[in-house]
Formats: structure tokens, C-alpha cells, sequence
């Protein structure tokens, strides 16, 4: 059987599995990424030339990048929440609403938004981990709900004019030694707004606790097994509810940041970035089974995303199908790709 | 609490829906003493040492442990390592996505950051100390099942533990690999360690075993020094009556009266299982078997035949004319039924009902656009459970709360449902209780008698000798040997399995 | 040992009678809160619609009429969520799929409006169309063994944006008359279309979970591949084929509402209308990681998921703020039927009982 098939040629796949599913993974992603920019440099040129064209997709993904985080870390324990657009939506507003109509402080507005995260984290992980309800289920419940509050608190959008928060808003921090020469000859700088630094702090932050502590293993163990990982004294309860409340927590910075980036409140603002943020993390290498999976490969993996939309308008293909059309087919080679190489291994 | 003892249950309770699992069980173990406990299938003794390590919580009882005043409290496998009880379970419980070394040591210790270095040193430390082929940093997914059992182990023995419980972890084991973990016990015992040790083997009971507790129906039977306990006596605790002699049962059974024709033979039979092409053959009402090592490729003939793996090369004749099988659709169309080693993964499908379990090749065969009335369904059912005697609740019972044993009936119920010519059984008797065992082996006799041909296939070689009149003997993937009549001895078998005569 | 807990001493029947009763009674509880707050909810009148044909209007048709497309796409959620343990959430973006064909065969680029093929013709084709994306899902489900939800994530991202490129964005309208009876109403018919098309397409099921095996096969594959392999079966053929089943489903619902409007909005038509098929599956108490089924069920609460969405725009609930309620009630529910608070629940059933029985 296959289990004495596996004992014969035990001793080779020894020598021959020499990386993890998770490297594996992380070094396909890495490769893909930098062949596309590199060539899209090399036989577009245009703006890729620029490093601002890739500052840019910084910027405007930072609130996805920090999402797609607090995905990925649901992903590896196994789970799943889509309620992240929602609460992206829901933060966007209620700070929008408190600032402009209520004449808030930015630091508060910022705790608004934190407790929102957490709020949604808390319930969720409590309802998936100690109730042991489907994760699908509680987060699109979680969803709806999220989208539902954001009319309900508000329901036109509109553009807020808090001055503080216009100022941190505008804040620009420049790119030291990188920089082109514009039109008129000017020299000028690239840079990054704050929502850039925020989500490179948590993506470091993040991939240093998946990797050395005791917490972050235990992700991968409740992912792998959860019924070995039961066994082998992790709790397993505790594990998933914190991966959950992290989400949320993620979730609600992620929703401050894409504030302070659109600095409007919009019910339809963030449609369809729990879906990102899964294609995200999927494409950066995590496995929707859990256990498999890497921060960095998720932040690589928002960058392919978009530079792949980049080079598609700018090749001349920018009717608005065509975006969708494009993630979708990379989402798809991706899979295959995954996919195959691990049917391989085993 | 005795001075000697390092675990003590009393009065242990547990309830299911349904079932008392466990009634008022008392289990006392000492400081170096490696105790077994014993019992049937459904007796109690997995839910008694998940209670004990907090995957159930108990209804009632205490549990004392040496250096605790006061009834400890185990509420989850967590609980139960910081006390000093580790768990090596039958079914690999390790995390097959990380690696060797973390799943070692993942889940104990105090400290919240992990030092990848020194895990990996301490692990690969380990790893050769016991002799166990693996390094740290591979992931445990890439290692053989054997491998991982062995990983398992290392990861209870290298905890500072107390009391160390070994549920049934030999099944995976070659025998070699049994020596070195019996050496094992041997220094932990020394070292003070009390060992529980739940297995099926009882030759390996009486190998290394200082106690015998035995359980039957959830409740104690006895504690018994070994000794005192001879293995027929021991039989006779488990099962609640004298067993009848099982050396018997062959010449209970008529051999087959008829004619001598072959239904099956294979010629260079080959499957992408990595096995040497083999030849086979079997006549009408014989039962024969494949002999062999762990790993020499006994099942992935057997599967070959049933076209379960692919099948890359070679052809195969029923009843004199070739067929092509290259499915088990295939097979099962011309008459093959085959019993997966594999129960629980195979076998079964857990959520369905016995009815529809029993039906469910017979119905395969018959055809997507012609299902059996729900009428027909039951008849057949309740047809064969009262044949094999499986002891469910009803009908409509999920089989996956059946016990090992009736499961595997059903799942025999099954292939007898549909009438194969050939019947291919590999390990029907592993992980069932000794009763259910006889049974199943005076079935295959009798349906022998009948004119069925069967290949028995089991790792206890005297169960073999017992059923079988030829012997395929395998080594390293290949037939090297076959025996019938008045070689099918032990000593005979051993020596062809070694290749002592070559 | 969750497992042992919940099959021991319960039987099959006991199981599905639990099963129907989730939905049963949040249908019950539902109807008997409209009662109380307002009579007037269960009124049906009759009159006469725009052009002037008989017709039932009422909080109760308007169910029957909304419910039976999510009823429709919840047969086939149910097998593919039986057979594959996990859910198509492309379901919407293939509804604009199949209603742009339609519209595509019907009226193609450029038209006045006027048919330019029969409308049997346009929806075969969309039939095909809608199959096809079923066929794409299920080979990335069964033949490359990515998890349902994923595989299906690149139709959910794609399909609008499909759809719009079939008609090249324009948004062809039919004018003929007949089109509309698909979502509206048959003339002398007082009963909404699609209440019937949905009966058809149950008894169709029904017939077929009768008199083939598709039930057992699914289930069987469901809950363990590689034993119903080994019996004969070709899971990854049962998985594809759920997949290609769901797919006509779709189809239908894309006849009806593309029928409704007699034209297509490519980013809103069939909104999250995936969300209510999977909400219809879990309501009628099937496992969404797979196994066994009750089709009954799943079809019995999508018109609860219907009954409950027009119970709140009676209360003035905006279309906009609807989920939010959806959300509190589904969340409700899931809680009430977890195992793990039936337990307790239970348990403190039991403490109560023998408290009244010590005093």
C-alpha cells in the first residue's frame, strides 16, 4: 500500500525534499514577481522606468497589503474571513463621520477604528473558535453586517475636511537616493505616504512572529492538523480565536490606512478586497487548506497583483473588463501551478 | 496514594449519547513498570487514556499523580503534558506541514520564541541517538508513516515525563523498528518512567510487559501481575468466556469439492506502486495468501490485481480468457472484491449508514440509473448484518459509531453483497478484537468451501497458516518464494521471508 | 470525539427530521413575528399589472417570486456542496454570464430590440454557457484538487467583467413581450413565473435524486473519495458533474432575471446572490464541509432567506441596510444549531431537571 510505498523511497525523498511546501511556495512567488517587473521594465519601459510608478503601487495598496496580512494569518490556521472589505468600509465611514460631523481628533478617530477591528476580530474568532462555527459562514455574516452598519451610519459618501487629518493625509515621505528628473527638469524625489510605513512595519512585524515565536508555530501546527495539533498540547482554541482577533485588528488598521489614503467615507468603498486580499495571499503562496504559508510572500504577492494590472492597461488593453479578466486568469495560472508542483511532491 | 505509584484513577466515568464507555474504572500504575492494558475492541481502553490526557473530559473520578496533594485537573492535552504524561497515539498525531524537529518540540517548554539552531541541533541529537533515519529541518510529510511514528515516539520519550502512554504504536512498525522502541521502554523504565502500553500484539504483551490490566465492556476486570496471567487465561479475561481453539477452525471446514479451474491468473502484473512484475494465479474455492515484511509489497500486489493503483504492465485472465481491468470498476465487473488494508481511510464512508454502506458497490455495479428501492436496501442489509452478526443500533446507524470490528464486517458485508468470484482481503483482522478475528477467519474458510477464491492477507502469520493452503512469499517488491501444504510452517515461513536458502 | 458524541444514539431519521427542522421553524418563528406585528403582511390582492393581465400581489408573492431563484441555485449548491465540501461562489458573476448571452443571442450588438432568434435559442445558449463555466470550475475543483471556494474565486473576479465583454458593454434591451413572462407573469396567470419554474426545476431534482444515484454517489464522495473509489466509483467525474449541474441552475436564474428587466446591468444583476444560495445550504442544516444532504432543506430556506428579506423592507429596512439585519439573524441561527451550545443548552436542561427533582 501506499504507506510501504512510501517506506522504500523514504530514504530518497530524504535527500530530495530538501525544502519546505511553505519556501517552496514563498521562492515561486518571489521569481514570478521579479521576472514580470523586470520585463515589464525592460520591454514597456515607460513608467516602470520610474520608482515612483512603484512607490505608487505602494501606495495605493497599503490598506491591502495590511489586509491581506491579517488574511494570510487566518489562511494558515485554516480558516477564512471575508468580512475584511466590509470592515475596511465600516472604519472609512465611522471615522469620516466622526471627524467631519462630530468634529473629532485624529487620535481618536484612530482608536475608533482600532476598536472596530477588534470588535469584529473578538466576535468572529469567539463565534469560529469556541463555537466551532464554519469561519465562511461567521465572516460573511460578518460581511454583510459590516456593509449593512456603513449605510446605516451613513449612507452618501462624501470627502472629509477635518484639517488634521488633511494634513496627515497629505504627509509625503520621501525615498532618500531615489528620485527622476520630470518634465521640466526638475529634480523629484519619490516618495511613500504614511499608510506605506505602516503596513512595511506590520509586514516585518507579522512575518517575525509567524517565524520564531511560539504563537506564530502554532498558526502553522493548527493549520496543518488541528486534531494532531490538539494532541500535541497546543491550544488549539486559543490559537484560532487570536488568529481571528488579529484579522480584525489588521483589518481595522488596514481600514484607517485606506482613510487616510481615498480620505472619504463611501458605502461602496473597499468592494471586493476580501477578494484581493484572498487572490493576495494565494498568489503569495499560502494554501486555503492552512499551515502553508509566508507574510512576505503575501506582500510579494499584492505587488504582482497590481503591477500585473499596470502592465495590462498600459499596454493599451484599459477597458474596464480587462482588470478583472487579468487577475482572475493569474489567480488560475497560480492555483494550477501550486496545484501541480505539489501533486508532484507527493 | 501508594508510595511506588505515579498514577492512580479511581471511579472513572465517562458517558457518550448513547453508550457508558467507561464505569467506574480504577487503573493504578507504579514508578518503573511497564503496564499493559488490555481489552477488546469498545472495552474502554482508548477512552479511558483520552480522559487521561484531557482529550475527554471525565463525568466522575479522580485522577492522583505523584508530587500532587490534591485530585489533578486534566482538561486538554495541554493540561496532561504539563503534568508530565505524554501520549504516542496509533494514528500519527504530529503536523505533516512542519518540520521533523518542530513537531518534536512544538507545543511544550516555557520559552515563547523558538531558537531554530538549537532545535535543530537537539532534534538531529535525537534523531541519531535513536536511530531514526530523518533530519530536523525536513518536513514530517516527506517521511514514511514508519518514520513518523518513530518521530512521534522520540517526541514522548525526550519529555521529562512521569508516565508515558503508548496507544497501539507498534501497528506501523516493522520488526526491527519494535526491538529498537521495546529498548527504549527498557531505559525508561529504569529511569523510573511508568509506561502504559495498549496493543493487539500479545506476544509483545508478554515480551516486555510487567502488569496486565484488563478491561471488557467499560468496566475493570482485574489488575494482574504477568506471571500469574498465561496467555490463554489472559484471552479468556478479554473476551469473558474460554475461546474456543483457534488452531482448529481448519479442519472444521470442508475444503472446496469441485473442479479445478483457475479464475484469476496474471502474468507480469506491474503497477505504478513500485513493484516487481508478478505472476499470480488461484483456483476455484482456494485460499491463499501473501506473506512478507512491512513494505515488501504484499498490498500493492493485491492492489495491483483490483487495479487500485495504476496498472503500468502485464495481463490478466479470468477464468481462462483475458480481460482488461484498468479501473476498479473494471475488476469489481468481473467479479473482484477487495478489502483495503486501510479502514478507516479506504473502507468505510463514516457518514453514511450501515444500509448504505453495505449497498454501496453492490450498487455501483448495478448501475447509476437503477437504484435499489429502499425496501431491497434494508432486506439486504438487515440480510447480512444478521449473517456476520454486526452489532449496530439500526439500519440507519452512521458507521463510523460502529467499533473497528463491525465496521470491518460491513465493509465484508459489502463485497459479499455483490457475489465476487474472488475475494481479496488484505489485513481484514488488524486493529479488531480477537473474537471478531475468528469469526472472520472461519468465513473466508467457509465461503472457500462454497467455491469462492480468496487471497488472505495478514501481518500475524499463524492467522496465515490457519486459513491458507499456498503462500506467496514477498521480499524487496518481489514473489520469491511459494509455499503450500507441509511447508507452511513458521520456521519454513520465516526462513523463505529472511531468504535463508538462497 | 465530537463525532462520537453526535452519531451515537441518534439514527439517520433522527438526523434529517433535526435537519428540516432548522428551517421549519425559523419559517415558523418568521411568520409568527409578521402575525404578531402586523397582520396585514400575509394580505394578497389581486389586480391587474401594466399590461394589463390578472395578477396576486402581496408580501407573499413577492416570496414566492424572489425565493424561487435563490430556491433554484440551492439544488445545485447543495450537490456541489455535498459533493466537494466547499461552495461556488462564481454563482452571481455566471447569472451575468448567462443573461449576456441571452441577450447576446436574442438581440446581439447593435440590435432594435427585436428577436432575432427564438428565445429557446438564447437560452440553450446561455445553458451552454453557464455549463461551461461549471465545467471550467469543476475541472480546477476535481481534476486539480484547489479547494471549491478558490477555484471558483477567478469566475467570481472574471465573470462580470466577461459578461460586459460578450455585448461589448453595450446593454442590448428586448422589447418582444413573451420575454417578459420568464420573471414576470404569464398572461392570465395570477402566479409569478418563476414560482413555477422553480416547482419544475425541483420535481426535475427530485425525479432525478429519485430514480438515479446521483444522492448516494455524491455523498459518498463527499465524505470519503478515496473509499468510493475503490468502490467503483470516478470522484473526480461526480465532482465535475455537480459542478456542470450547478451551472444549468444558473442558467435559469440568469433567464429569469435578465427576463425581469428585459435587459442586464452587468455589475448589480444577481448581487450577492451567491451569499443567499450558500445561506439557503447552511439555513437547511446541510454541512458545508460536505457529506450528506437534504435538498428539501436547502430549497425550504431559501425562501426563508426570502421571507426574511421582504419581513425587513416591510419594516422600511433600505435595500442598502438590509445585510446588516440578514447578518444578526444568520448569525443567530448558526449560533442556536452549533453543537457546541446545543450541548450546553442541554447540559443546563439536565441541571434544571434534577435541581426540580432534588427539591
Amino acid at each position: 500500500m501506499k504507506k510501504e510505498k512510501k517506506a522504500a523511497d523514504g530514504a530518497l525523498t530524504a535527500k530530495k525534499g530538501k525544502l519546505t511546501d511553505t519556501s517552496l511556495l514563498l521562492i515561486i512567488t518571489v521569481a514570478v514577481f521579479f521576472v514580470m517587473y523586470i520585463g515589464a521594465m525592460v520591454f514597456l519601459q515607460k513608467g516602470f522606468l520610474k520608482p515612483q510608478t512603484f512607490f505608487n503601487i505602494l501606495n495605493a495598496n497599503a490598506a491591502l497589503i495590511i489586509t491581506a496580512c491579517g488574511m494570510s494569518l487566518v489562511m494558515i490556521t485554516g480558516g477564512i474571513d471575508i468580512s475584511v472589505g466590509g470592515v475596511v468600509a465600516l472604519v472609512s465611514m465611522c471615522c469620516a463621520v466622526y471627524l467631519d460631523f462630530m468634529g473629532g481628533n485624529v487620535f481618536v478617530s484612530i482608536i475608533i477604528a482600532l476598536a472596530i477591528g477588534l470588535a469584529f476580530g473578538a466576535v468572529q474568532g469567539f463565534l469560529v473558535a469556541y463555537l466551532d462555527i464554519q469561519p465562511f459562514i461567521v465572516s460573511l455574516a460578518g460581511m454583510f453586517f459590516a456593509r449593512g452598519m456603513t449605510t446605516i451610519v451613513h449612507t452618501a459618501p462624501f470627502n472629509v475636511e477635518n484639517e488634521a487629518f488633511v494634513a496627515l493625509k497629505g504627509t509625503r515621505i520621501t525615498v532618500p537616493g531615489m528620485g527622476t528628473v520630470n518634465k521640466l527638469g526638475k529634480y523629484v524625489n519619490a516618495y511613500v505616504e504614511i499608510g506605506v510605513i505602516v503596513a512595511l512595519l506590520i509586514v516585518v512585524l507579522l512575518f517575525c512572529m509567524l517565524r520564531w515565536t511560539r504563537a506564530g508555530r502554532n498558526f502553522y501546527a493548527v493549520g496543518g492538523n488541528r486534531q494532531s495539533a490538539l494532541m500535541l498540547g497546543i491550544n488549539v482554541k486559543k490559537t484560532r480565536f487570536f488568529a481571528h482577533l488579529l484579522c480584525g485588528i489588521l483589518a481595522g488598521i488596514g481600514g484607517y490606512v485606506y482613510f487616510l489614503h481615498v480620505g472619504s467615507g463611501s458605502a461602496s468603498h473597499a468592494s471586493g478586497m476580501e477578494m484581493n486580499a484572498i487572490a493576495s495571499s494565494i498568489i503569495g503562496g499560502t494554501l486555503l487548506t492552512g499551515g502553508v504559508g509566508n507574510i512576505f510572500g503575501t506582500f510579494v504577492g499584492v505587488l504582482s497583483l497590481s503591477t500585473i494590472q499596470n502592465i495590462v492597461s498600459s499596454i493599451g488593453l484599459d477597458q474596464a473588463w480587462w482588470t478583472g479578466i487579468t487577475v482572475a486568469a493569474m489567480l488560475c495560472i497560480f492555483l494550477v501551478i501550486q496545484s501541480v508542483l505539489l501533486a508532484r511532491k507527493k | 496514594m501508594n508510595e511506588h505509584s505515579v498514577l492512580e484513577m479511581k471511579n472513572i466515568h465517562k458517558s457518550f449519547p448513547g453508550v457508558r464507555a467507561l464505569q467506574g474504572v480504577d487503573f493504578h500504575l507504579c514508578e518503573g513498570e511497564i503496564h499493559a492494558l488490555m481489552g477488546e475492541n469498545g472495552a474502554g481502553k482508548s477512552t479511558l487514556i483520552k480522559v487521561l490526557t484531557g482529550v475527554y473530559e471525565k463525568d466522575e473520578g479522580e485522577i492522583y499523580l505523584k508530587g500532587h496533594e490534591k485530585p489533578v485537573v486534566i482538561r486538554a492535552p495541554h493540561d496532561a503534558q504539563n503534568l508530565g504524561i505524554s501520549t504516542v497515539y496509533q494514528e500519527i498525531t504530529l503536523c505533516p506541514n512542519l518540520t521533523v524537529a518542530e513537531n518534536m518540540y512544538i507545543g511544550r517548554g516555557k520559552s515563547k520564541l523558538t531558537n531554530w539552531k538549537k532545535m535543530n541541533e537537539d532534534a538531529d541529537r535525537i534523531l541519531e541517538n535513536l536511530g531514526i533515519p530523518a533530519r530536523a529541518s525536513q518536513q514530517l510529510s516527506d517521511c514514511s508513516i514508519a518514520i513518523q511514528q518513530m518521530v512521534a515516539i522520540a517526541r514522548a520519550v525526550d519529555m521529562d515525563c512521569k508516565v508515558l502512554i503508548l496507544d497501539e504504536p507498534t501497528s506501523s512498525l516493522d520488526e526491527s523498528e519494535v526491538e529498537k522502541l521495546f529498548g527504549l521502554m527498557r531505559d525508561l523504565k529504569a529511569r523510573g518512567v511508568g509506561i502504559i502500553f495498549v496493543t493487539h500484539f500479545l506476544d509483545q504483551v508478554y515480551e516486555v510487559c510487567d502488569k496486565i490490566t484488563v478491561l471488557r465492556d467499560g468496566r475493570l476486570v482485574g489488575e494482574y501481575v504477568i506471571e500469574d496471567l498465561p496467555r490463554v487465561k489472559l484471552v479468556a479475561k478479554m473476551l469473558g468466556k474460554e475461546m474456543d481453539d483457534m488452531a482448529d477452525i481448519k479442519s472444521e471446514a470442508k475444503p472446496y469439492e469441485g473442479e479445478d479451474e483457475y479464475v484469476i491468473q496474471a502474468e507480469g502484473l506491474q503497477s505504478d506502486a513500485g513493484i516487481k512484475p508478478f505472476n499470480f494465479y488461484i483456483k476455484k474455492g482456494e485460499v491463499n495468501g501473501f506473506t512478507g515484511l512491512l513494505g515488501s509489497g504484499r498490498s500493492e500486489c493485491v492492489r495491483a490485481l483490483f487495479s487500485a493503483d495504476k496498472v503500468i504492465a502485464g495481463t490478466v485472465k479470468k477464468n481462462g480468457k483475458p480481460v482488461k481491468i484498468a479501473k476498479p470498476l473494471d475488476a469489481m465487473k468481473n467479479g473482484i472484491a477487495y478489502l483495503p488494508e486501510d479502514r478507516k481511510n479506504d473502507g468505510i464512508v463514516g457518514d453514511l449508514s450501515v444500509r448504505d454502506n453495505i449497498i454501496l458497490a453492490a450498487q455501483v455495479l448495478r448501475g447509476f440509473f437503477r437504484p435499489f428501492s429502499k425496501a431491497e436496501a434494508n432486506k439486504f442489509a438487515e440480510e447480512y448484518i444478521k449473517l456476520l452478526e454486526i452489532k449496530t443500533a439500526s439500519v440507519d446507524t452512521p458507521i463510523k459509531s460502529l467499533s473497528g470490528g463491525n465496521q470491518q464486517k460491513v465493509i465484508l458485508a459489502r463485497w459479499l453483497l455483490t457475489h465476487p468470484d474472488y475475494l481479496i482481503l488484505d489485513e481484514p483482522t488488524r486493529g479488531i478484537d480477537i473474537g471478531t478475528k475468528v469469526e472472520i477467519q472461519k468465513l473466508v474458510l467457509k465461503l472457500a468451501s462454497e467455491g469462492m477464491s480468496v487471497t488472505f492477507i495478514s501481518s500475524e502469520t499463524d492467522e496465515m497458516i490457519r486459513t491458507c493452503s499456498r503462500l506467496i512469499v514477498m521480499r524487496d517488491r518481489k514473489v520469491v518464494g511459494e509455499l503450500s501444504a507441509e511447508e507452511l510452517n513458521q520456521a519454513k515461513i520465516m526462513e523463505t521471508i529472511a531468504g535463508g536458502d538462497m | 470525539m465530537a463525532d462520537k458524541k453526535k452519531t451515537m444514539g441518534s439514527g439517520v431519521t433522527a438526523i434529517f427530521r433535526k435537519q428540516i427542522f432548522i428551517p421549519i421553524a425559523a419559517l415558523l418563528l418568521l411568520a409568527v413575528f409578521n402575525l404578531i406585528m402586523d397582520p396585514s403582511f400575509f394580505e394578497i390582492s389581486f389586480g391587474y399589472n401594466s399590461a394589463g393581465h390578472p395578477v396576486l400581489t402581496g408580501n407573499l408573492m413577492t416570496i414566492l417570486d424572489y425565493g424561487s431563484e435563490v430556491a433554484i441555485l440551492a439544488i445545485g449548491m447543495t450537490l456541489v456542496t455535498a459533493a466537494s465540501g466547499g461552495q461556488d461562489i462564481s454563482v452571481g458573476a455566471v447569472v451575468a454570464i448567462a443573461g449576456s448571452v441571452i441577450l447576446r443571442v436574442l438581440v446581439g450588438l447593435g440590435g432594435d430590440g427585436t428577436l432575432q432568434a427564438p428565445i429557446i435559442v438564447g437560452f440553450l445558449a446561455a445553458c451552454g454557457a453557464a455549463m461551461l463555466c461549471g465545467a471550467f470550475n469543476g475541472v480546477l475543483v476535481a481534476v486539480f484538487k484547489i479547494q471549491p471556494m478558490v477555484a471558483t474565486l477567478i469566475l467570481y473576479t472574471a465573470g462580470r467583467s466577461i459578461a460586459a465583454w460578450i455585448n461589448n458593454n453595450e446593454l442590448p434591451s428586448v422589447t418582444d413581450e413573451t420575454f417578459t413572462y420568464f420573471g414576470g407573469f404569464i398572461p392570465g396567470i395570477p402566479v409569478p413565473t418563476p414560482f413555477f419554474i422553480a416547482v419544475v426545476c425541483i420535481v426535475i431534482a427530485l425525479l432525478v435524486l429519485k430514480f438515479t444515484n446521483l444522492g448516494l454517489y455524491t455523498q459518498a464522495v463527499g465524505i470519503n473519495a478515496e473509499s468510493s473509489r475503490l468502490n467503483g466509483l470516478n470522484p473526480t467525474f461526480i465532482k465535475w458533474l455537480t459542478f456542470v449541474i450547478l451551472g444549468l441552475c444558473v442558467a435559469v436564474v440568469g433567464l429569469i432575471k435578465t427576463s425581469r428587466l428585459s435587459t442586464i446591468n452587468y455589475s448589480v444583476i444577481a448581487k450577492d446572490i451567491e451569499m443567499d444560495a450558500i445561506l439557503a445550504v447552511a439555513l437547511g442544516g446541510n454541512v458545508l464541509s460536505g457529506g450528506k444532504f437534504n435538498i428539501m432543506a436547502s430549497i425550504l430556506g431559501a425562501y426563508v432567506i426570502q421571507f426574511l428579506t421582504t419581513t425587513l423592507y416591510k419594516f422600511q429596512v433600505s435595500s442598502d441596510a438590509l445585510p446588516a439585519y440578514k447578518a444578526v439573524v444568520v448569525i443567530v441561527l448558526v449560533v442556536i444549531s452549533a453543537p457546541a451550545v446545543k450541548e450546553k443548552i442541554a447540559a443546563w436542561g439536565k441541571k434544571v431537571k434534577a435541581q426540580k427533582g432534588d427539591a
